[in-house]
């Protein structure tokens, strides 16, 4: 169904089913946080520099701000709202809580998906800590440091 | 919002072909990594898409009956680093996949956007120099194969008319079987960054002399190039480090490198010796060689 700028499409979002009616000018960023009202994920750059805005597309991690909102159809989508089960958090998130990993936690809903796409695909695999650096180079801190959040990220592994 | 006036969803090449034919205007857009970048930018020229995003006849990595390798330009960079079939046979592709922008980028970047925007820094271009890739195109007028050095045409130009599409690199054999090749990327940071210099190396050995050796260079000139005079002046050498060191200063009499922002030409050059030597190096030791 077209009418103009706007196409129906269907995704799961945070194992759930949504039909929705998108603006195929819009990023998936935008549609997350303007149409579903999942503002967790954040823009900062807008060009696939920073992070801030990243979610797993079929368990892949990718920059919703530079993936067209169309591509999401008959995908599954996860954004940080959905990790926590039952009001508790997950591993990761919890790890990073436990390690005080957030400062001003903008870059944080980008990092906990970036922590989780790792830590899924790295499970029962040695990893060297040059394989987190590597594995996180595409989402920037402006607070942290990093320390505190590579720790996190060990725990997350650890505690897998 | 990106300023996009008209998407149409292709489900195949051929419909992919005649979307560009009913559209003059029309791009195509795979990964994205390029276009939305350049329509956040405001650029006008990729406001008609042709999409073939997720295409499944783009995206595969086979070897073929005679041992050519065939990679689909709609693969991304992270199925390269995970593909067998190129760790085993061409492990320099996995070097240069790594080295693209971060994780998130390798997950959704094709190889097939890489080589068509056409810019000299795109880090699987020198590879591809280095193992003599030929790209297949296929356009309303049928199929042609071209290779990669004649694809490029210039600087943001490579050999696409309007409603073609690059369907898939070949890699033949000869390419590719005993030849060992190492890819190696300076940048300013070790992630999230474009090349100052890239070198590709691709070499075989046979009694302790190099039986073939080709290098070629991201960033040293308009567009990726490999250093004719360099290599036929390295083939048939016995290896020594003298003939690395002999290599690592004739490849500065090819090249063009010039002062940008980033950096300026004489440190190019500088980046240029020393990449020369560390990539023929590397691909030694995995050709199982040692310097003398
Ligand atoms: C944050 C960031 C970091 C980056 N880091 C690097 C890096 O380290 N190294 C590097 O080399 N690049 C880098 N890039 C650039 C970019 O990711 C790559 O060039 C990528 O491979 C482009 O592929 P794509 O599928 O996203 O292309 P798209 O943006 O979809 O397309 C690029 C161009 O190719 C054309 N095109 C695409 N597919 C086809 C086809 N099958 N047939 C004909 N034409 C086609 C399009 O029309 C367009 O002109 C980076 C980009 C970003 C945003
Ligand atoms: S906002 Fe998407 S990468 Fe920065
Ligand atoms: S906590 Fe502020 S940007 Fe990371």
């Amino acid at each position: 169904m077209t009418d103009g700028h706007f196409r129906q499409i269907s995704f799961t979002i945070n194992d759930r089913e949504r039909r929705l009616r998108v603006d195929i000018r819009k990023s998936l960023a935008e549609v997350l946080r303007e149409d579903l009202g999942l503002i967790g994920l954040k823009q900062g750059c807008g060009v696939g520099e920073c992070g801030a805005c990243s979610v797993m597309v079929d368990d892949v991690l990718v920059d919703s701000c530079i993936y067209l909102a169309l591509w999401a159809d008959g995908k599954q989508i996860r954004t940080v709202e959905g990790e926590a089960r039952d009001g508790k958090p997950s591993k990761v998130q919890q790890a990073y809580v436990d390690e005080g990993a957030v400062q001003c936690g903008f870059c944080t809903p980008g990092f906990i998906m970036a922590t989780t796409s790792f830590v899924e695909k790295c499970k029962g695999k040695n990893v060297s800590p040059g394989d987190i650096r590597k594995a996180h180079a595409g989402n920037l801190c402006r607070c942290t440091g990093y320390q505190n959040i590579f720790t996190a990220i060990e725990k997350s592994i650890e505690s897998d | 919002m990106f300023d996009i006036s008209s998407h149409k969803k292709a489900g195949s090449v051929k419909e992919a072909i005649s979307l560009l034919k009913e559209n003059p205007d029309a791009k195509l857009i795979a990964g994205g990594t390029d276009v939305l970048i350049k329509l956040r930018e405001g650029k006008k020229q990729f406001s008609h898409l042709v999409d073939i995003h997720g295409l499944k006849e783009l995206n595969f990595i086979k070897k073929d009956g005679d041992n050519t390798i065939v990679i689909g330009s709609g693969t991304v960079f992270s199925q390269v680093i995970e593909s067998d079939i190129i760790n085993t046979h061409i492990p320099m592709l996995v070097d240069a996949a790594q080295s693209v922008g971060g994780p998130q980028i390798r997950n959704i970047a094709t190889i097939g956007g890489n080589i068509c925007n056409g810019v000299t820094s795109a880090d699987s271009a020198s590879p591809l120099f280095a193992l003599n890739a030929v790209v297949s195109v296929k356009g309303s007028k049928g199929s042609r194969d071209i290779p990669i050095a004649d694809f490029y045409l210039g600087p943001g130009k490579v050999d696409l008319k309007h409603g073609d599409v690059l369907t898939a690199i070949k890699i033949s054999s000869e390419n590719h079987d005993h030849a060992f090749g190492c890819y190696y990327k300076y940048a300013m940071r070790n992630a999230m960054d474009i090349a100052t210099i890239g070198c590709a190396v691709n070499l075989k050995t046979k009694n302790g002399r190099l039986q073939d050796y080709r290098i070629a260079f991201g960033v040293a000139g308009p567009v990726p190039m490999r250093c004719p005079r360099a290599e036929n002046m390295a083939r048939g050498q016995a290896l020594s480090s003298r003939l690395i060191e002999d290599i690592s200063q004739a490849v500065t009499k090819e090249v063009t490198p010039r002062t940008s922002w980033r950096a300026s030409r004489e440190f190019r050059l500088n980046i240029i010796t020393e990449l020369a030597k560390r990539a023929t190096i590397k691909a030694l030791k995995r050709a199982g060689e040692e310097l003398p």
